[in-house]
This record gives C-alpha cells, structure tokens and sequence, in this order.
C-alpha cells in the first residue's frame, strides 16, 4: 500500500481565487493511500519544496500528488524536490487544477469540484504507479557521416575537432560532393574550389576521419549510442595503399565512350578515370561496365603503364562493419530530370543546358577550359537567355511544389559573371518571382540588374525551338503585356533539385522519416532542426530541405554540435516510461513489431517455464534504448502482453474510473 | 447520480477526453492561459500520444458511466512519434462503428485534432462536444448497473 | 461585386471546374500560347479578370474567337490552372446567352433573301431556336 502525500497549491491567487483549496485537502484525505495533504501558496517556491521533502521523511511517503500548474510547467521541478528526499521521480503524480480548472471556470463550487476528481485521479493513478529508473546505455565514441559532400566534410570536420573518430562514407570515388562541381558562389563570387578543395584536404588528413569512398551503407542496426553498420567498400579495381595517384592510367586507357559524371556529361572520360584533379582520395578508379579489359579480356594497358603495379583486376567488394554512436545523414540533392518538360527542347538541342552545366562550362578545369563556348558547335554565345523555375513551385505533377530556393541566387550569379567577362554578350532571365532573401544577397541580385544590365523578364518561357542554329525562345513579359521572342544562342534552364535518389533506401534503413518529396523530416521544423525524429540520426544539408552553401554549412556545423554532445557522454539515459512485454502472456504474433515507429521491437527465442515445464518460445522484447514511448504497441496487442510503464493499463483505467465515480 | 435523475433537466455530462502529452496536453494548457472556459464537466486525461488510447478506456469509461468521450491528438503529419494519430484515427474509426451498433450514439465519441498551438479550437471543440452530449442527455447503455449500487 | 456580375463567374468557374486562386502569375500560359499576337486579352490576364470578376468585360473580348483551344496553356501550367477551359467557358456563356434573345418566327420574313438558298434558313432556324 502507498503512502500518498498530496500537496494542494494556491498559486497565489490563480487557483485559490476559484478553487476552495481547503475542501479539496479535506476531500482528498479520505482517498485511499492518502496519509499527509495540506495546502500552501506556491507550491513551486523553496518554502513549497522544503514542506514537501519534510512531509516525505516525517510520513515516509511513498509518492506525491501536487495539484498545481500543468505538469508541463512544474512536473521537472517537483520530479527533482522528490528525488532531494529520496523518493524515486516517477512517484510524483500533478493534478493539473490551474491551466485545466481554476483559469478556466468562474463558478467557485463548479471549480472546486473539479478540482477534487482531478487531485483524486492524479491519486488513483499514483496507488499504482511504480519506482522507476531511467536505463542506460553505452555510447560508442564514433560517428558515422554519410554523404561526403561539403555538408558532411564539415560535420565530420567540426566532429573530429572536438575528438572524436568519425567515418565519411561517400558513393561515388572522391569526397566534395556537388559543390566541387560549381565555380564561383554567391554572393562573394569567391571559387568554389578554393574554398571547399582545402576543407577536403583537412578532411583527408584530419587523424580522426577516415574516408570510405566509393562505399554504400548496406545496412544499419541498433540504437542511438550503439549503431552497427553495414559499409559495401565497392571494387575500385585499384589497390590504394600503393597507388600514387599519377594518372598515368587515366591517359593511357584507350575508351573514351563513357560521358563524364563531373563534368555533367559534357565531355568523355576514359575507363580508369580520376573525377578530377583534387579529387581525394587521389586514386583512380575503374569503370568495369566501360572497361575494354572487362567487356572482352583483352586490353590491360593501364596495368602495363602503372609504375606502381597497382591496377587490381581481381579486386572484390569489401564488406565492412562497424560500430558508431551517432549517424548524420547528408546525402544531399541531384537536379531533377526534365523528361518532362519538353518544352524547352532540352534533349533535342545541346544549346539548352541545365545551370549545373553551365557551372562546368564556366569552370577553368572544366570541358571548355573556362571559355563561354557553345556545345554544339562550340563557339561564342552573343544572347543568353536563363529560365527561372524549371520545374520548382509546380504542382501540374511535372516537377516539384516547392520552391528550390537557390536558383534566384546562382541565375544571378551566373549572369553577373557573364556580364563580367563578355560584357557583350545580352542576357535576359526569365522570372515568375525574384527571391533573395538572406545576407547582402538581394543586394547581389540588383547589382546583377543595375551595374551590369541584366535583362530581367517577369513571366515564363512557353517554348524554345531551334531554327538555323538559334534557339527561339518565346515567352511572355507580364509587365509589358506582351509576348516576345529572342533569338538566343543558349539557354540555361535553373532546375529544381530534388534529394539524392539514396534517401529513400536510407531512410528506410535509419527507420528515419522522409516527407513526399523524398526530404528527411526534422524532429521538429523549428526547435529541433538537425534532429531527426530517430535518436541519434542527424540531418545535415540538402537531404532535409533546399539549401544553399551557407545554411548548409551552418546545419552541418549544428548536426555537429548535437553529435558531439551525444558523444561526450559516457552513458545515455533513456526516458523510463517505456514499454515492456510481459513473456508470459506474449504469443509471438509480431503485430507490435509492425506497429512500432522506431523498430524498437525485436522478437527472441527465450526459454520460458510453464504449467511447471520449460519450453522455448518466440517472445517480443523491446530495446528500453530506442523505445520513445507512444504506446501503439500496447493497443494493438492482442494478448495485453504489452504495457506502457507510467502509462500502464491499470493505471489509465484507475484514471477513468476515478473521473467516472 | 442514479439512474433515475435522467429526467432531470439539470443532467450535466460527463466528459471524458484523452490527451495526447505532446500536442492536444498543451494546446488545453493553452485554452487555460487564454482563460478560454469550457464546461467543467471535461476531465482530462493525460497519455503519451493519441495511439496510447486503448478501446477498452472508452469502453470503461462509457461503463462507469461517462456520457461522452473525446480522444485528441496532433493533427494527423505532426504526430510526436510520426504515426500514433494515424494508428489512433483509424482504431477509433472502428470503435466507434461498433459501438454505433450497440447504440450508443455515435455523437458521444468524437476524434480531434489540437495543437499545441490551438487553444481557441480545444476550447471550442470541447463547448460544442458537451453540447451535443447534453442534447443527446444521459447514456444509459453500457452503464454496469451492477457495480453501481456499490459505487454510489 | 454585384450578385449578377458574381452568379456569372461561379457559371463560369463551375463550367470550366477551374480554381482561378491557383494562378501564381507566372505567365507560362501567355508564353506558350501561339495565337498571343490575335488576343486582345491574354490567357494570363484572362485567369486573373475571372478571379476578378469581369466576366462582362470577357465576353465581349476578341480572345474568345481567336483562342485555337489547342490547350498549349494547359499542357504547360506549373499549377494546374488550365486556362482554355476558361476561355471556352466564357465562349459558352455567350453563346447560351444568344440563345435567350433568339428571332422570333413571326421577324423571319422580313429578313429574308431571295438569293439565300431555303436548305439554309431551315437549318439556321433550327439551330438558333434550340
């Protein structure tokens, strides 16, 4: 039998004005379990919590009610005057009778009554309420991060700062990620590689990183604080430890059919390649479905030229697994395809280009060495003409409903530095709306307008089609109510970015969330934005919305910052209130398993004693670590196996019956 | 209260409603520092997520004579723990079929969505839920007219 | 906006089963639309007078005779607005309108032709009185 104390609170004036505090003291006392309650006026004070801790030793009470606020205001407070007494936290019950009673009923007697069920419920469920003590786990002291684009080098970068060991697992054969691939950023125009290429450099050389290129995670399992991951080390056909990185290999390779992924297609590539010159690690890798030496067995003229003798035929997948305490997920974004918008006769003219594309053309080491040429007969464009929105705000099923956020910014950019460096060159862009917000960035995209006369056109391109090696290109100007037709040289169409096509996959693997575009959900979309609603999951760049270089880095810094807080801690303490099988009722059904949001269910063979013999039984058991406590499970048992500790049946229907009496 | 006061026109209902802690908990909180008033008659019950509520609470409850009851949680996408509303929404779907079919009204069950942020509709959610129970007056079906006699 | 001017664009909006609201004025309608150069109101400003209301001003425009009704607007709207099925809706309000002040038999007489072949009155009478 408990030992209850009940502690009625005045709060000043807000409950004791409506609620007669001493009619409920005086009609609680008689509750079964009861033995201590009194009233005093702030409860939350020192003088408050110094009554409750004597009423706790003098009574010997074995939990507390406390009719006050919302336990959403004060529940930590009094869970800690419990714990300073001696009593185990979860004995603490509060009957809400101000938010719930006092503020919002005006007759006296009404409130009053109200205020009694409410303190007798809080009691009915406290007789059955039990100590509880939050379980502990290890933390392994290593982070994964998968994405090696410049949201992951960061994470991993301010991670491996702080001391810890983190993994970067990155599928294609260099780390850099989309951001390798741009050439200047706004608003500073500073290039891209200048700044992210010595991050990679840090990254590689960094102690506390370790790269897996060219890897996929197969398989992730476990809980925050203890994951165990499935890391697919891919065949680079290249053996690493003594490859210099010299390239020879790379001239010598006679194919040059396949199209080069960095340079978006833009130009080939051979077999054995290096994505390009930073590319890091340094070491080349072999296509095997291009590769003459793979399609026929005859060839080999990288393995003959390679001073080293590292050229690998033979090399196998590699199946790593290891053991890390938090994940941060940045697989980052990919431009949409456009198959559906033909319109811009993008796959029938090779002077219609994507921005990305634009990005290489317009790089030094890209396949123009920097020159503004066109593809298809690579000579200079004398009218330019960019296309905002291809794809983004489109809720037609052609493209994506949202707006992708970073192409007002680079359209700007890249006509800016058109402008700049052919000032002869017309440049028109096309917008339904200009959106720059964030720092100096609508300031960039005036001066793009007002020092360098770029044309901007409010409507949208309706059609471009070629004719004698121009691109017509027709469209409306809204403002001037018109419709016009430019002659253009080429046309750059701003493509909306949709996440990497791994997300889905690995959402599933994280038991992550991932809305309807394929973005992973934030564990809250304004408090906790780096969190995924899986413990222990991280988000960082793209995968979890548009974002442009900045705000990416800023959240990878963020997801960062929350690893390493996980990491600092020897042991992790779960939230109690979870829920627990009882192995003697469990049938073995499953259904909780399939109900569970987090996979915190796992089903066991366990030898049982029953009816006086010991028999092997498939029972569910769940992982206090990763169970967060909603409850779904137990509903849907059907042999009432399953129970929520502080939220047990018993105690839920102690609560109605008490209300209902 | 006995059974035959249900000719009383002085009936006052009695409400049970389950609230799940992360949202429709403190969209109440809510309507009680906006000191938005509703009928004293709700009584609310404190649960982890909407998904917590088990059919045999309300069977309970509508067995100890409640007259109405009312399960909220977070509107369906912003569930706490992704799914519970969903789980909830269609466990209560049918609840509530059945025990249409045992007549009870379906007006004394109801499934809301409150945030956090919605004080105002909890206050009104609850207003016309109680006045629906009032019109609909006493449930009498699934009261154990054993116990009672002990209990009163 | 007056009842009359009000009943007249929900005709026109149940027609063509269109939420003018989903307009973002983008203007891709009026940038596809080959028959722009012949309309005195453009399909982007077609979407934005019915939300306003100016039906009247529609229906006496010259972009109902000179739209193709080749749905480029359709076909290319990011936001599923499509509006040729507007257009044809306001085409279909006036054409019932003229329904209402239809010749009666008895005027007939005095407009006719001795040249006008007899095949041709009948059928016009036919389809004017429907």
């Amino acid at each position: 039998m408990q030992k209850i104390g009940v502690f009625v609170c005045w709060c000043g004036s807000n409950i004791a004005a409506t609620v007669d505090v001493k009619a409920v003291v005086d009609a609680v006392s008689h509750e079964p379990g009861v033995v201590y309650a009194t009233d005093y006026q702030y409860m939350c004070s020192e003088g408050g919590q110094s009554q409750i801790r004597q009423a706790i030793k003098d009574f010997g009470l074995t939990g507390i009610v406390v009719c006050s606020c919302s336990p959403r205001m004060h529940e930590s407070t009094f869970r800690k005057t419990a714990i300073s007494a001696g009593l185990n936290p979860y004995m603490v019950e509060i009957a809400n009778i101000r938010e719930q009673c006092s503020w919002i009923h005006k007759d006296r007697e009404d409130a009053t009554e109200k205020a009694i069920i409410l303190a007798r419920t809080a009691v009915a469920k406290l007789n059955l309420n039990r100590p509880l003590t939050p379980g502990e786990s290890p933390v392994v002291k290593r982070a994964l991060v998968i994405g090696g684009g410049i949201a992951g080098i960061q994470s991993a970068l301010d991670i491996a700062e702080a001391g810890y060991e983190v993994d970067i697992v990155e599928k294609s054969p260099t780390i850099g990620g989309k951001m390798a691939q741009l050439d200047k950023t706004f608003p500073t125009l500073d290039c891209a590689a200048c700044i992210l290429t010595p991050k990679m450099v840090d990254a590689a050389s960094n102690e506390n990183i370790n790269l897996y290129t060219y890897s996929e995670v197969e398989d992730v399992s476990g809980f925050v604080g203890n994951f165990t991951v499935k890391i697919r080390k891919k065949a680079r056909s290249i053996n690493a430890d003594i490859c210099s990185g010299c390239g020879v290999c790379t001239e010598k390779c006679p194919s040059r059919k396949a199209k080069d992924e960095f340079n978006m297609g833009l130009s080939n590539r051979g077999a054995i390649y290096i994505p390009f010159a930073q590319a890091i690690p340094n070491v080349p890798v072999i296509d095997r479905e291009q590769c003459i030496k793979f399609k026929t067995g005859k060839c080999g003229l990288c393995e003959m030229n390679c001073p080293a003798g590292a050229i690998d035929f033979k090399q196998q997948d590699e199946l790593v697994e290891r053991q890390y305490g938090a994940i941060i997920v940045a697989t980052g974004f990919k431009p949409i395809s456009l198959e559906n918008f033909d319109e811009f006769s993008y796959s029938q003219c090779p002077d219609v280009i994507t921005s990305l594309e634009l990005e290489r053309i317009m790089n030094a080491a890209g396949p123009t060495k920097g020159k503004l040429l066109r593809p298809s007969d690579n000579t200079p464009p004398r009218t330019m003409v960019f296309v905002q929105c291809v794809g983004s705000r489109d809720t037609s099923g052609c493209g994506k409903t949202y707006c992708s956020k970073i192409c007002c910014m680079y359209t700007a950019k890249h006509a800016m530095l058109i402008k700049e460096k052919y000032p002869d060159i017309d440049v028109h862009v096309f917008y339904i709306d200009v959106r720059t917000p964030g720092k100096n960035f609508d300031e960039f995209y005036r001066r793009a307008v007002e020092e360098y006369g770029v044309n901007y056109i409010k409507g949208m391109v309706g059609k471009v089609a070629e004719r004698n090696g121009k691109l017509l290109v027709q469209g409306s100007d809204l403002l001037a109510d018109d419709q016009i037709i430019i002659e253009a040289d080429m046309v750059v169409l701003a493509t909306a970015i949709e996440p990497d096509e791994s997300a889905r996959n690995l959402a599933t693997m994280l038991t992550a969330s991932i809305d309807t575009n394929d973005f992973f959900t934030e564990a809250h979309p304004k408090l906790r934005p780096v969190e995924s609603p899986t413990a222990g999951v991280y988000l960082s760049g793209v995968c979890q919305g548009p974002k442009d270089i900045p705000e990416t880095v800023a959240q990878a810094s963020a997801a960062a910052a929350k690893v390493i807080g996980l990491l600092a801690k020897d042991k992790l303490r779960s939230n109690p209130c979870v829920a627990s099988s009882n192995e003697m009722l469990c049938n073995g059904c499953s259904t909780c398993e399939n109900v569970c949001p987090y996979g915190a269910i796992s089903y066991v063979s366990k030898e049982i004693r029953s009816a006086g013999k010991m028999e092997v039984r498939r029972v569910a058991e769940v992982n206090e670590a990763i169970c967060q406590g909603c409850g779904a499970c137990t509903v849907v048992c059907p042999s009432g196996a399953m129970d929520l500790k502080g939220f047990t049946n018993k105690q839920i229907m102690a609560e109605v019956d008490a209300i209902c009496r | 209260m006995s059974i035959e006061k249900t000719e009383d026109s002085n009936f006052e209902p009695l409400i049970v409603a389950f609230c799940c802690n992360w949202c429709s908990y403190a969209g109440a909180d809510l309507a009680g520092t906006s000191r938005l008033s509703y009928p004293a008659n709700v009584k609310i019950i404190r649960v982890p997520c909407s998904c917590r509520v088990n059919p045999m609470f309300i069977l309970r409850a509508f067995q100890r004579g409640a007259d109405g009851v009312i399960i909220c949680g977070c509107h369906p996408g912003d569930c706490h723990y992704s799914t519970g509303n969903y789980y909830a929404r269609r466990r209560m779907t049918l609840l509530f079929s059945m025990l249409d079919y045992l007549g009870i009204e379906r007006g004394r069950t109801r499934v809301e969505w409150v945030s956090a942020a919605e004080g105002v509709k909890f206050s009104t959610v609850m207003n016309e839920f109680s006045k629906t129970i009032h019109e609909l007056g006493e449930n009498k079906k699934l009261r154990d007219l054993r116990c009672k006699e002990f209990l009163d | 906006m007056y009842t009359a001017e009000r009943e007249m664009t929900e005709n026109v909006l149940r027609i063509s089963n269109v939420n003018t609201r989903k307009c973002m004025k983008c203007g891709k309608c009026s940038g596809a639309c080959p028959a722009f150069d012949k309309m005195d109101i453009h399909p982007h400003q077609f979407v934005s007078m019915v939300e306003k209301g100016d039906i009247e001003g529609l229906m006496n425009s010259k972009t109902l005779w000179s739209c193709l009704s080749c749905f480029a607007c359709v076909e290319r709207c990011p936001r599923n607005v499509e509006p040729a099925k507007l257009i044809e809706a306001v085409r279909l309000s006036v054409i019932r309108k003229q329904g209402e002040n239809r010749l009666k038999a008895d005027d007939i007489p005095v407009l006719l032709d001795d040249e006008l072949p007899q095949q041709a009155i009948v059928s016009a009478f036919r389809k004017f009185s429907k």
